[in-house]
């Protein structure tokens, strides 16, 4: 851990807001906003899992890094790569190269056009390829298939290989095990170990905290659109009493292997949210204070957005 | 052997299309107030009515519908089409030499049309929402709106009578012999009719190019590749083109049934010796037989159209393709 700690960081992401602007009843034009300040750092060498419920808009946070949201997207806050933000001419030059996205499915892949040469894309070689090939599992034959041949498993490393194709060092990797068995899963989620080890930085979005744990070096849980505690796995490991926000706490009862207990109510709408915590409604610590604002505090090797964690 | 069979099923339809297509012509015809003998004869006549009888007992005229219908149909099937009343020739040989003639206008206007539209299409989808494309837009959607012999009057009026560039009409120079006529003169007055049934298609086909190409473009693939560093132009010939080409072309291989409706019009207007004034003609002189004619070798002709597009869509699309040698 101290070790790691000494390493620099990638990727800063700084009170990030994402909202679109949309028609609501008749021409109403209306804000909604998917991301509310959140905040999370990824370092080299390590892996950070952003985990949350599905459909939560965490797929946000992986196109806003890429720079490819849609048009009717507004952007707050700031994004960091290596100290210097990441602007839009600057995601223009580094996607691709040193930015790479792992996405969700094989619907991301054209097609109509063969597996080597989408991996080989318009800057990669045919020995890259077949390198990367090699290096996870691929069959040579499976470059010459269309994406709707391949397996799932063999989709999804197809999509790894696109990301390695060039000396990426941060990667994004968005929901990269829905649909593999666990094995399978298990065996991608090395792969993005390999990957960290040999000095990447990697955004992991999941909704699979167990995958996590096996994995990531810390975890930043997800909440109505912003993150609202990251710590190390350890903390998670520990069990509830580790960890600083009342929703990680009730994340982590509500899973099988620990009370299975669920929580009352349900997260905040994004066109909805509530003014200061976003989890007040549902939160047992509950005080007038938490209608306020509430910063970003570091405790112990974690951070939270919660004015009563200790 | 799913192709093998694809094929023998489609050949199938043709054939059931083929008989529906000539049972309805039949009762139409059947039904009109047309009566073939008039036609023949002419409505002055001085004919007796014992000739005219005779007449009518030698083309079973008075003979039950159906019966009639399978006299024509059985003829049809072995060769006979009959002859042509206007034209005083087997409604084969009409057909044929019309046909001949018209097939170069149509061809032409048919890859004028799907070049330009393409073209166009892609152009206003890349630009979507400027103002080049809503002017791409409008006009494609004036001139869908447009009738055939309107735009064909207003090109005559135009580039014949005002600036006298092309001929009015007809497929050769007036009162030159038709061993003298060269190709210069044919291309001369084939451009006229040919671009206004060309300009005619373009906007069906514009239309389709741009709307398929937003909407691949708006598709996760692309956004991926975007996301793995490629430039808009990249993007619209790696994938965009890819994925619009096949639709594209179908699209313009099922529009066989516009052009065949089209030419009618554009051949009256222009004076051309085409397969569709030969129908206006048939039409006006209740010439039964090549109206029947006609009519099944139109249906012939844009099944042809459709069927070609199926076919080139299992070839080329990757996803059927595979299935079929598959499967």
């Amino acid at each position: 851990m101290e070790e790691k700690q000494t390493k620099r960081t990638l990727l800063d992401v700084r009170d990030l807001s994402v909202s679109f602007s949309m028609y609501d009843r008749g021409l109403q034009k209306k804000d909604l906003e998917v991301l509310h300040r959140l905040s999370l750092r990824v370092d080299e060498g390590e892996i950070l899992a952003v985990v949350g419920s599905s459909g939560s808009g965490k797929s946000i946070l992986a196109h806003a890094v890429m720079g490819i949201l849609p048009g009717n997207a507004r952007v707050e806050g700031e994004i960091l790569y290596r100290g210097e933000r990441l602007d839009r001419k600057r995601q223009e030059a580094l996607r691709g190269k040193e930015i790479a996205l792992i996405p969700q499915s094989v619907d991301y892949l054209d097609p109509l056009m063969r597996v080597d040469a989408q991996v080989i894309g318009t800057r990669g070689t045919r020995e890259a390829q077949e390198a990367a090939f090699d290096r996870f599992h691929l069959k040579k034959d499976v470059g010459r298939m269309y994406p709707f041949q391949l397996s799932g498993g063999m989709a999804r490393r197809v999509l790894i290989c696109t990301a390695v194709m060039e000396e990426a060092r941060l990667i994004v990797a968005d929901e990269p095990t829905p649909g593999l068995d666990a094995e399978m899963a298990m065996e991608t989620l090395q792969d993005l170990r390999k990957l960290a080890d040999g000095g990447c930085g990697v955004l992991l979005i999941t909704h699979d905290i167990d995958l996590a744990f096996h994995v990531a070096d810390r975890i930043a849980v997800f909440y109505a659109g912003t993150t609202v505690e990251s710590a190390p796995v350890a903390d998670f490991l520990a069990g509830k009493e580790a960890l600083r926000h009342p929703y990680s706490r009730a994340f982590i009862d509500a899973l099988p292997q620990n009370d299975f207990r669920p929580i009352d109510g349900v997260q905040p709408y994004a066109g909805s949210l509530p003014e200061g915590c976003l989890f007040a409604g549902r939160c047992p610590q509950r005080s007038a204070a938490c209608a306020g604002d509430i910063p970003l505090r570091k405790i112990r090797d974690g951070e939270v957005r919660c004015i009563h964690a200790t | 052997m799913t192709r093998l069979r694809y094929i023998a099923g489609e050949t199938l339809r043709m054939l059931t299309l083929l008989a529906a297509v000539s049972i309805l012509s039949f009762v139409l015809v059947s039904a009109s107030p047309i009566d073939p003998l008039t036609a023949y004869i002419g409505s002055n006549s001085t004919l007796s009515q014992e000739a005219k009888d005779e007449i009518v007992a030698h083309w079973g005229l008075a003979d039950p519908p159906v019966e009639r219908f399978m006299a024509w149909a059985g003829n049809f099937l072995k060769g006979d089409w009959g002859t042509s009343i206007a034209f005083k020739k087997p409604v084969k040989t009409v057909i044929q030499e019309r046909f001949s003639y018209s097939v170069v206008l149509m061809l032409i206007a048919w890859i004028l049309s799907g070049v330009l539209g393409f073209l166009a299409g892609i152009f206003a989808a890349v630009k979507k929402g400027t103002w080049i494309d809503k002017t791409i837009k409008t006009f494609c959607l004036a001139l869908q709106s447009a009738p055939t012999f309107w735009v064909g009057l207003l090109a005559l009026s135009l580039f014949a009578v005002q600036l006298g560039w092309f001929p009015i009409g007809l497929a050769a120079p007036m009162g030159k012999l038709a061993a003298d006529v060269t190709l210069g003169d044919r291309i001369h007055h084939l451009i006229l009719p040919s671009l206004t049934l060309g300009v005619l298609g373009i906007g069906k086909i514009t239309l389709y190019t741009r709307q398929k190409l937003i909407e691949i473009m708006a598709s996760d693939h692309i956004l991926f590749a975007k996301a793995r560093g490629e430039s808009t132009r990249q993007l619209v010939c790696r994938h965009g083109l890819r994925n619009i080409a096949l639709p594209a072309v179908t699209v313009q291989f099922a529009s066989f049934s516009e052009l065949f409706g089209g030419i009618a019009l554009a051949e009256s207007v222009f004076s051309c010796p085409g397969i569709g004034s030969a129908l206006t003609t048939a039409g006006l002189s209740g010439d039964v037989p090549l109206l029947l004619g006609i009519a099944v070798f139109s249906a012939i002709f844009v099944f042809a159209g459709n069927l070609i597009a199926d076919i080139l869509y299992g070839l080329l699309d990757p996803r059927i393709k595979e299935g079929w040698m598959n499967g």
